[in-house]
């Protein structure tokens, strides 16, 4: 089967755009990947693409051009970019195809997540549960509670996030703010606070992606996609928007998508040089650091207070600011983290450039109703 | 007194023995569920029947909703008149953990592991004049009513 390569990254902006529709930041991504890769969009043999409330993505082509191309829309929650380049990644394993594109955006309304519960129960919301800042709070404070993580190190991993952000011309939040303000910032959910929470937001992202064959035609130095996994939740796992919890516990997709992409990729956390991981709040990139392999839970404490996340240590951890920085334009988010991991393998992140040539990055997002997505690139 | 009407039908009992909330049990694997639901979650079975849940459990974990949630689907207090509030799980020995509203939001007054019991909290007046209540958790021992 064909090795799968990251021939083009495209991306739009995040934060806040008035006057231009989700819609309209997806197609500007796949115009810059395209440019990046040096192909035009009659090229593109299939798309995979979705948004959660900026429409379908397939209508993107009246814009980008009417030429057939097979295109799906994918809406998988916050693992829709994981799960449109899972499936350009396997259109290329299958050999059906060896060229083809991956594209997620999104636009969504201020504040929290408004609950949409209409599987569970209208009184659920109306009761004032189902919001996922609930979960995010009550996750970390049990989590904190067997492990010993203390308040402190939720704030340093904002704090991280913002400096971060500051040196990424995409990121939303470029502001860095003090463990202070972050630590004193409005209570949304305890231990949370508004700082440590990431915002809904906006923006888009394309990947474009090619067989190993096509690519050395091409002529480009190569980013491949050594694996692509998405895994749903299994009995017993402690997921958001869930109105009962099993007593039974059992590991959730997170972990299962990580072994599920480190046993496709033949590597172990030992080899990742860089991670993306979900950090919809600072206790998520905390309890997300061993849930993904990175550390034995409970170790973060120390490896935080080590600074050994930060770009210069030896696990840098959301170098583009993460979700803090960020934001969360839903389908889009997933693959912001894949295109910041081909910046830093190409050595073009300027001043948040990781060191040492990494050559093994890895992207892993989490989402309602309690579904994952890893990637592992290499060069 | 005005007359109290449940959140939605089905969720929970009420008389004069108290707050029951209505749960499903496999009668394959014992699995429980809350809500009820036809299938079961743990063994794939689909021979789920209702049955009412403990009233007194632990606190398993917690938070403070510590903004307004958004209207709709909420129909409590929001604006000037919120007031930050407690969500848990509660586990229920040999049950599950049930996610509830707490009737306490001071989080030097919650610990995980803490006994609570089950009980109702009003939420709003419907156009009818009714009290809509939900159900909620309370420190055992404390009188909330």
């Amino acid at each position: 089967m064909s090795e799968v390569v990251i021939v083009g990254i495209g991306m739009h902006e995040f934060g806040r755009h008035e006057g231009i529709s989700g819609m309209e930041q997806g197609v500007v991504a796949v115009r810059r990947a395209l440019a990046d890769s040096g192909l035009a969009w009659q090229d593109m043999q299939f798309a995979f693409g979705g948004s959660k409330s900026a429409g379908a993505a397939d209508l993107m082509v009246s814009k980008l051009g009417l030429t057939g191309l097979q295109f799906i829309n994918v809406m998988n929650g916050c693992a829709t970019g994981g799960s449109a380049l899972f499936s350009a990644w396997n259109s290329i394993k299958s050999g059906m195809f060896d060229l083809g594109i991956a594209i997620g955006f999104d636009k969504h309304e201020r504040g929290a997540f408004r609950p949409s519960t209409s599987e569970i129960g209208e009184w659920y919301g109306r009761s004032g549960l189902a919001l996922t800042t609930q979960f995010f709070g009550m996750k970390i404070n049990r989590y904190m509670h067997e492990f010993g993580i203390t308040r402190s190190t939720l704030s340093r991993v904002a704090e991280k996030a913002y400096r971060n952000g500051a040196m990424n011309p995409m990121a939303w939040r470029r502001k860095p703010l003090s463990e202070d303000e972050i630590e004193n910032s409005e209570m949304l959910s305890y231990p949370l606070t508004k700082y440590m929470f990431c915002s809904p937001g906006e923006g888009g992202v394309a990947i474009v992606v090619a067989s190993a064959e096509r690519a050395r035609k091409m002529g480009v130095r190569p980013v491949f996609l050594k694996a692509a996994a998405v895994r749903s939740r299994r009995f017993g796992s402690f997921e958001v928007t869930a109105p009962h919890l099993a007593i039974e516990r059992s590991e959730g997709p997170t972990v299962d998508a990580s072994v599920a992409a480190f046993e496709m990729a033949g590597i172990g956390p030992g080899d990742v040089d860089l991670a993306q991981i979900q950090d919809t709040e600072s206790g998520a990139e905390v309890m997300h650091m061993a849930e993904n392999g990175l550390c034995q839970h409970g170790e973060q404490e120390q490896i935080i207070a080590r600074g050994e996340t930060e770009i210069g240590g030896p696990l840098p951890i959301n170098t583009d600011g993460g979700c803090l920085a960020n934001g969360e334009p839903i389908g889009a988010s997933g693959l912001r983290q894949v295109y910041e991991n081909v910046v830093q393998l190409r050595g073009h992140a300027g001043r948040r450039q990781v060191p040492g040539d990494p050559r093994v990055a890895y992207t892993h997002v989490y989402g309602a109703p309690g579904i994952s997505g890893v990637t592992i690139l290499s060069r | 007194m005005r007359k109290q009407v449940p959140v939605q039908d089905g969720l929970f009992s009420w008389g004069a023995e108290g707050v029951r909330l209505i749960g499903g049990r496999c009668t394959d694997c014992d699995n429980h569920v809350f809500p009820y639901q036809s299938g079961c979650p743990r063994c794939s079975g689909a021979q789920v029947v209702e049955v009412e849940l403990s009233t007194e459990g632990e606190l398993w974990t917690w938070t403070i909703q510590g903004y307004p949630p958004k209207t709709p689907p909420y129909v409590g207090l929001v604006g000037d008149d919120f007031e930050p509030f407690g969500v848990g799980y509660v586990e229920l020995p040999g049950e599950l953990r049930v996610e509830a509203r707490l009737t306490e939001n001071d989080p030097s007054l919650l610990w995980i592991g803490m006994p609570m019991t089950l009980t109702l909290l009003p939420l709003t007046i419907n156009e009818s004049g009714e009290e809509v209540a939900t159900f909620a958790f309370a420190p055992k021992g404390f009188d909330h009513e």
